[in-house]
């Protein structure tokens, strides 16, 4: 039944990306990733000759109402903590008219009735809701007819004459009632209606309501299952040992012998780019496995993937910044060179950002099992079943229907579960199990999961601008240099630029008159990824802080500036002053704190994922530290469905953004990384937590994302209240690299 | 060796010096305790030994033979545990739930030994890591239970 054409990423057998065999998701998927809502459509002219299945709409695929009167939902879109599970139940409960709580959720198998991404599907680019929000209430609607219709011959009366509450169908005029539940085989057995009424926004009983998330229970009593925690009979566990870099395979195995006599090893395995240990118990597995003395052989040239035995972070920082050349236009406006070299003032400035982990906390685990009938089983995290059951099925060397993937809750994602060739350990567990006849149940150590996770891209920007004799910018170039994920994962056009890798240094909403946003392309060596809110994780960064050089040079406030600049955006405006009268009224400092710490306030913007952000955060020093003290975050999403969500997403962006801004670096030297575990690359602890307050804003512009946008604005706001105490602008992360002391602020 | 966990005793056959977690994972079937770092980094392991928060992913398993051991498979039949747990549902604390049945953990072993906890104390007590960054609501959670 899936069709989806989308060619695989790349085998586990090393076999070489090809890039343009993907070329044809192009553009368009480049803007999806990017959150620019697409028209709702029909499957792409690729799919063509797919079956005639219009995504989101045949009701028996998605629901199954059980006697008791629950509703099973098959959920298109993974959950990984950000709440979509629940979010989707309010949406067709609404409709449905069942209580969201009635709803029992689980992700839906591959097949053409998920596709619900332009055609595709993933769970990511904080999409889910709002491409799926019409369809999703149609479909409950829908159902609810069909109940209407089995419950009107059922009772013998007309449809006009019934009405449903939650979970039943009433007659009022005989007083009699039939449960959903028993009506629902009927209904199965109806045509799904073309038209339905949609309830009235005014008459929503939980659709943007703090509806309480319906896992809750389970993932505070150690009741949810995940990937790694899944087991089948016969199961072996497997353990690996990857090759240090990328490219390298294993030779000889000098103590391979010793390593089958360990206790409780099953055998020893060979595989692309590592070795593999299969035993009665993880550990035992994890400890033969790390026994290996292996001879890993240097790639051939040419090897795709290959990590070059010389590279270093440090060494691509210097390349990047040091890449000549105006790059290739992406946003212009007006005549940036010319009012550039006419400015009564220039202001000019250089920002970095490193490579990023992903560093959830569940390990890549993956549970593989081959049937008699022919098919294969896999148990594992992922953000996107059509491209993983196909990958899946081509190193199987079965046909994608043959491939069954039990989609698993995502212990974190961040961006993580994608399709990233080498970062995904489904690949190494298909080819364990087919080796051992066994079901292998592979998991990775944390040492490993560092060593091939998929890294945020490291970047530069390059920034110049021209003020005029007021201080107010009227030229503005922006230069970013790197690669962003979306082309290389997606297909890039050379005479194109990826707006991943601009995104939050283009698309900015202030009223500059003359602008260039250009990119000079470099291929990363690295295994890049998506990382929470992509390239505005580092991009608003860049262009949010450079703001504030060019306030300081112009002898403006950075908010009245930002004010000034939005004077034609009230949407922008009313957002920017939102957040400064959720933060009491704004003030940058510096300024004494009631505890007697001097502290500052910065405040950035965001435009990421269909959504407005605009954050303040308040900040101090301590042992040459900046501690952040309050982020203040007033949002936008055009409108919602559960605030109570909102809330907890937005302290979630704030903690990883911050995370970002405080820590976090990838650090690689001889091509290898210096961090394997949280003790090298640390992440936001506990005590570094502030606190978040948020204002939703519902403008009623159309929907917009949740899940990332409340990241990109806390580096540059951070950033910008620290360079107010240390009175010298900082323009690399993370800020622990350096000693920070009061200036003269 | 014989273990007491949740009340019950287990006789496991294993080498000695295997952390904790991976019998009560791969041996016992308990896998509510999670595997996150195996640095006693995370925290996403922890479980009570006599009480006492303990990361399980470097406590030999014959350290505790004998032991009082606690999980979070048994954390509703405990009553500090079924007032952290109905805390926890309260504030919504947890997202990808993943590192949740340790911070659970730990605040039960933190309520078990200090019932209404400073800020400080519930600082300096819970220190598990949350890559989604739930901290906000797991110390109102604490609180909460505290208060309860």
């Amino acid at each position: 039944m899936n069709d989806m054409t989308v060619p695989a990423q790349a085998s586990s057998t090393g076999a070489p990306l090809n890039l343009s065999r993907r070329g044809f998701l192009g553009a368009s998927l480049g803007a999806l990733v990017l959150g620019v809502a697409l028209p709702a459509r029909q499957a792409r002219a690729q799919q063509a000759d797919a079956p005639a299945i219009k995504p989101g709409t045949r009701v028996n695929a998605f629901l199954e109402i059980r006697p008791d009167g629950t509703v099973l939902f098959r959920s298109p879109f993974m959950e990984g903590g950000q709440g979509i599970f629940t979010a989707l139940a309010q949406i067709v409960g609404e409709e449905l008219d069942v209580e969201p709580t009635q709803f029992v959720m689980e992700p839906a198998p591959p097949g053409p009735d998920y596709l619900l991404i332009g055609g595709m599907r993933f769970t990511g680019g904080s999409m889910s809701v709002r491409l799926s929000y019409d369809a999703m209430r149609r479909l409950g609607a829908a159902a609810r007819q069909m109940l209407l219709q089995a419950a009107a011959v059922q009772l013998g009366v007309p449809l006009a004459e019934l009405t449903t509450e939650p979970g039943r169908v009433v007659h009022a005029a005989s007083g009699r009632s039939l449960a959903y539940g028993d009506l629902a085989g009927a209904a199965a057995a109806l045509p799904v209606p073309e038209n339905v009424t949609l309830r009235e926004r005014a008459d929503f009983r939980w659709i943007g309501k703090p509806f309480a998330r319906l896992d809750i229970h389970a993932k505070s009593t150690g009741k949810a299952r995940y990937a790694i925690d899944q087991t089948v009979d016969d199961m072996l566990y497997g353990a690996v040992q990857h090759a240090r870099r990328l490219g390298m395979e294993p030779g000889d195995i000098s103590n391979e012998a010793q390593v089958r006599a360990m206790p409780g090893v099953h055998s020893v395995h060979r595989l692309p780019g590592a070795v593999a240990v299969l035993a009665n118990s993880w550990w035992r597995a994890r400890r033969a496995a790390e026994a290996l003395e292996v001879n890993w052989t240097e790639p051939a040239s040419g090897t795709a993937n290959a990590m070059p035995a010389d590279f270093s972070t440090e060494g691509h920082l210097a390349k990047l910044k040091a890449m000549p050349g105006a790059g290739l236009d992406f946003e212009t406006e007006g005549d940036a060179a010319a009012a550039l070299a006419g400015a009564t003032q220039k202001v000019e400035a250089v920002y970095d950002a490193p490579y990023l982990a992903h560093g959830q906390l569940e390990p890549s685990s993956a549970l593989a099992r081959f049937n008699a009938d022919g098919t294969l089983e896999l148990w594992l995290p992922n953000q996107a079943p059509e491209m993983f059951q196909a990958d899946a099925a081509k190193v199987a060397g079965l046909s994608p229907d043959k491939v069954i993937l039990h989609s698993q809750l995502l212990g974190g994602f961040f961006g993580r579960h994608f399709l990233y060739t080498t970062a995904n350990a489904y690949p190494q567990a298909i080819l364990l199990a087919k080796a051992s006849g066994r079901p292998v149940k592979l998991l990775w150590s944390r040492e490993e999961e560092f060593l091939r996770d998929a890294l945020r891209p490291m970047a530069v920007a390059r920034f110049r601008a021209g003020l005029d004799a007021n201080g107010l910018p009227v030229a503005y170039e922006a230069v970013a240099v790197g690669e962003g994920p979306a082309g290389r994962w997606f297909g890039r056009k050379t005479d194109k630029v990826d707006s991943s890798s601009v995104e939050g240094i283009a698309g900015k909403p202030y009223a500059i008159p003359n602008r260039r946003i250009a990119q000079i392309h470099v291929d990363d060596p690295m295994i890049i990824g998506f990382w929470r809110s992509v390239g505005h994780s580092m991009n608003d960064f860049f262009s949010e802080t450079f703001f504030d050089e060019m306030a300081d040079a112009g002898k403006q406030d950075p908010y009245a500036l930002r004010l000034r600049l939005l004077a034609d955006k009230p949407r922008h405006k009313a957002l920017l002053e939102a957040v400064a009268d959720l933060s009491g009224g704004w003030k940058r400092g510096p300024f004494t704190a009631q505890d007697g710490t001097r502290r500052a306030r910065g405040v950035a913007m965001a435009s990421p994922f269909g959504s407005e952000v605009a954050t303040i955060a308040e900040v101090s020093l301590r042992d040459g530290e900046v501690v952040v003290h309050d982020v203040w975050v007033a949002i936008d999403p055009g409108s919602i469905v559960n605030p109570a969500i909102i809330n907890a997403q937005v302290n979630s962006a704030v903690a990883l953004g911050l995370s970002s801004a405080l820590f976090e670096e990838a650090v690689y030297a001889e091509g290898v990384p210096r961090a394997r575990n949280y003790d090298g690359y640390p992440i936001l602890p506990p005590d570094r937590m502030p606190k978040v307050h948020v204002r939703i804003v519902e403008s009623g512009a159309p929907m917009g994302g949740i899940g990332e946008p409340g990241v990109p604005g806390v580096p540059p706001a951070v950033v910008n209240a620290a360079s107010v105490l240390t009175g010298k602008r900082i323009r690399s992360l993370p800020l622990s690299k350096q000693r920070l002391s009061a200036g003269e602020g | 060796m014989e273990l007491t966990i949740n009340g019950q005793t287990h006789q496991v056959d294993i080498e000695p010096d295997t952390p904790l977690l991976w019998v009560l994972r791969d041996e016992l079937g308990m896998t509510g305790t999670k595997y996150g770092c195996g640095l006693a980094q995370c925290g996403a392991c922890t479980v009570l030994v006599h009480g006492q928060a303990t990361r399980s992913c470097v406590t030999p398993v014959e350290t505790v033979a004998g032991a009082k051991i606690m999980t979070i498979e048994a954390i509703e039949t405990d009553p500090v545990g079924q007032k952290v747990v109905e805390a926890w549902v309260a504030q919504q604390v947890p997202q990808c739930g993943y590192c949740q049945s340790g911070q659970v953990m730990a605040a039960t072993a933190l309520l078990k030994q200090s019932a209404r906890p400073t800020d400080e104390e519930i600082a300096g007590a819970m220190v598990n890591l949350c890559r989604c960054g739930t901290y906000n609501a797991i110390a109102a959670a604490v609180r909460e239970a505290a208060q309860a």
